[in-house]
């Protein structure tokens, strides 16, 4: 079994050889040791975008906007750094949706990573496949296929609103349920307790 | 009273962090304080008559085991070499997570041998090889197998019965990664697991020679005297390996900097110092002079060093001898004052390493924070501004952007990835090929392209922004918002020019692991020996702290 430091240190020579700066092949070292510690088959993906790259063409996205097409399949490395490098911008808007990208698989840590930088949950569909990034802790997911995805006709991504996933019924019955555990107080401490004999205008 | 850290920009200097020495933050005595309740036991020793084959040591505590799996083979003189190139070594070693079973035991005695291309697991923490000093090896077989110890010069001349050309841990070939291991409060200190396959060893070596001898002549042959045990480490031949490391780990480099100097600074601001406390300094001084004289040396450069240091430390007991400097207040800052005025840098980081021997209490707590959790900090944060990067890069790299890389000189050297061995290798630009292939650790120069990249950009722009068309610079872009955080994450040099002495990195680096006699081969490589006078596993339950400034007398 390969460790994640081996990983890491692999991916990332190799990425600057097939031609990516050394600041670019640093975050796919860091991305596809995330993407195997979650399981996800990163390392198999990008090898074989790696060999396609031999024939093939991508388009740079760098300036990433509400909707982004391309008759030639965006690079999924290049796309991700510059999701990161705008997230500021970008966390505002509702949905995104980005059409052609090949190799996706390598597009998603980039949003994990983003979703703990603006501290939202991320919802990323890939086609059919449906992916909740929580703030890079982990990613919930219906996808498991440890297979090359070679490419996405369409990718949408939104911001999930920080909520509560239940109601205020749910939080109050629950509550109650709590106060079961406190025990009433007699006058006596009362009075004694922390702050007592003071007022609030001190 | 207050005193000031000091300054960043002077002491990550490379000539500065090549006088670095160890101290009671190196890693090795800080192992050797934790692991003094752990239980050690010798598990397995099966050696044949010529001290061939398997043994396995152990530390246990509560329901937690490390072992370490040695294996000794016989290999040809001819085959034995220090070369990182070497593929047989006299001894393969590793460190097990646990107690090794039947079957771990066969399926490490396939691949710990081979060292780099044999596949360890996840159970397994460290890895390592050695080879027997020529010099003393036989030499002290030879005596034991009849009836007298060794001739004591030469153990002194040496230092060690092994040499290890390479200490792997941390996910290499195999091994588990940190984050595997990283909550143990007992491993909670850089290397330590590190520090144990090397001490356990040096433990075998003791006990193969004894058993060699014994059964080269059964009737007279005696066991090596404890205290000449005691005097002898490991060696180690270390290369350019190490360089990288300290600039690839940006925090961790802070952290250890960063804990030598808070505890310099606080020891400094010790109004009284108590007796008990001068008699420990005096009494390291002391015998520092002895120590000093056993320290040997072919180099040339670090003959200089030597020299050098010992002048000072002569200049500086005569300077403590007249003057009663701790019946004032602040004495040790009076010391240090005086240190940075009349001594040279050797002399000086000697003395602060020396400064720590009487305070554990103020050592303790930072031996705890030399780890670093690396990736916390590795996303650029590129919702700050080019005036944000500007002033860190103005405030934190003044030096760096006074280097003129138009000249030639500045750019000499190149660091590579050799293909045979895939080791870090430093080369001339201008006269070897691979340039283009060079790794990212030329940073002062990178640092200078940033800045004069940025010079026409405007201040409101988003760093996010910059990268679009800048992504060539980004690993320098990451670095200089870790260097805003962490002030001693950067070496303040340039790391291909001309001048460069590669090994004052490596000495860095080797005196937080607690190296001594650092003897450079060459200005690439350079041999040490740790754990030389060190208690032994018996000792462990009552040792002298002080024992570095104890042993080489």
């Amino acid at each position: 079994m390969r460790s994640l430091s081996e990983i890491d240190t692999i991916v990332k020579r190799a990425s600057k050889g097939v031609g990516y700066s050394w600041g670019i092949a640093e975050e796919v070292g860091k991305n596809i040791k995330l993407l195997e510690t979650y399981g996800l088959s990163g390392l198999k993906n990008l090898n074989d975008y790696f060999n396609s790259l031999k024939s093939k063409k991508f388009q740079h996205l760098t300036h990433i906007s509400t909707e982004n097409q391309s008759k030639i399949p965006y690079c999924p490395i290049i796309a991700g750094t510059s999701f990161l490098d705008q997230i500021d911008e970008l966390k505002d808007l509702v949905n995104i949706k980005i059409e052609n990208m090949s190799y996706p698989i390598l597009f998603l840590p980039f949003l994990s990573r983003a979703s703990e930088i603006v501290g939202k949950k991320i919802s990323l569909k890939i086609d059919e496949k449906i992916f909740l990034l929580n703030f890079n802790q982990n990613i919930y997911s219906n996808y498991f296929a440890n297979e090359i995805l070679k490419h996405a006709d369409l990718i949408q991504i939104s911001f999930i609103k920080n909520s509560n996933t239940f109601d205020q019924n749910e939080w109050d019955n629950l509550y109650k349920l709590s106060t079961n555990t406190f025990v009433e107080e007699t006058d006596e401490l009362k009075k004694s307790a922390a702050g007592a004999g003071l007022t609030d205008n001190d | 009273m207050k005193i000031n850290l000091r300054d960043p920009k002077k002491i990550m200097k490379l000539s500065k962090l090549g006088c670095f020495h160890q101290s009671k933050l190196s890693f090795l005595r800080s192992f050797l304080k934790e692991f003094k309740t752990w239980k050690y036991n010798r598990d397995l020793f099966d050696l044949d008559e010529n001290g061939f084959g398997r043994a396995v040591y152990s530390f246990s505590k509560n329901k937690r085991i490390y072992s370490l799996i040695c294996f000794a083979n016989k290999i040809d003189d001819k085959e034995r070499s220090d070369r990182v190139i070497a593929t047989k070594w006299d001894a393969a070693f590793t460190l097990h997570d646990g107690i090794p079973s039947k079957n771990d035991l066969d399926r490490l005695s396939e691949n710990v041998p081979k060292q780099e291309v044999g596949r360890m697991s996840y159970k397994e923490l460290t890895l390592s090889r050695a080879n027997k000093s020529v010099r003393i090896f036989d030499h002290v077989v030879d005596s034991l197998s009849n009836g007298r110890q060794p001739d004591k010069s030469k153990i002194s001349e040496v230092g060690y019965l092994y040499r290890t050309t390479a200490v792997y841990g941390s996910g290499k070939f195999g091994l588990a990664d940190r984050f595997r291991i990283k909550n143990r409060n007992e491993i909670f200190g850089p290397f330590r697991l590190e520090m144990m396959l090397v001490y356990l060893v040096r433990q075998f070596t003791f006990d193969q020679v004894n058993h060699i001898a014994k059964y080269k002549n059964p009737k007279k042959a005696i066991k090596l005297d404890n205290d000449i045990c005691r005097n002898l480490g490991i060696g180690n031949s270390t290369g350019l390996g190490m360089a990288p490391f300290i600039v690839n780990h940006p925090t961790l480099l802070n952290n250890w900097i960063a804990a030598r100097e808070n505890v310099l600074k606080k020891i400094r601001e010790i109004k009284v110092v108590e007796k008990k406390s001068e008699d420990i300094f005096k009494n390291c001084l002391k015998k520092s002079l002895k120590n000093i004289s056993s320290w040997t040396t072919d180099s040339e450069f670090q003959k200089k060093k030597i020299l050098s240091l010992n002048e000072d430390l002569i200049k500086f007991t005569k300077f403590l001898d007249e003057n009663s400097l701790f019946q004032n207040q602040y004495p040790f800052n009076e010391i240090y004052l005086w240190s940075e005025k009349n001594l040279k840098d050797e002399c000086i980081e000697y003395i602060v390493s020396m400064m720590m021997e009487p305070f554990d209490e103020i050592v303790e707590p930072y031996v705890y924070k030399m780890s670093s959790e690396e990736d916390k900090f590795f996303t650029i944060p590129a919702s700050r501004t080019i005036h944000d990067l500007r002033r860190i890069l103005e405030e934190k790299y003044s030096d760096i952007l006074k280097i003129d890389f138009s000249k030639k000189e500045s750019n000499q050297n190149f660091w590579f990835i050799s293909k045979n061995k895939e080791e870090p290798r430093l080369a001339d630009r201008f006269h070897d090929n691979g340039s283009e292939l060079e790794q990212p650790l030329a940073i002062a120069r990178d640092i200078n392209e940033l800045y004069s990249r940025i010079s026409n950009v405007k201040n409101s722009l988003k760093v996010g922004k910059f990268l679009l068309e800048n992504n060539d610079l980004r690993h320098v872009v990451r670095r200089a918002f870790i260097i805003e955080k962490f002030p001693y994450a950067e070496i303040q040099d340039n790391t291909i020019g001309s001048e460069l002495v590669a090994i004052d990195m490596l000495r860095l680096k080797l005196s937080f692991f607690g190296a001594v006699k650092f003897d450079p081969r060459s200005d690439k490589w350079l041999r040490i020996s740790m754990f030389q006078g060190a208690p032994l596993p018996e000792d462990l339950n009552s040792f002298n702290d002080h024992w570095v400034y104890n042993s080489l007398n």
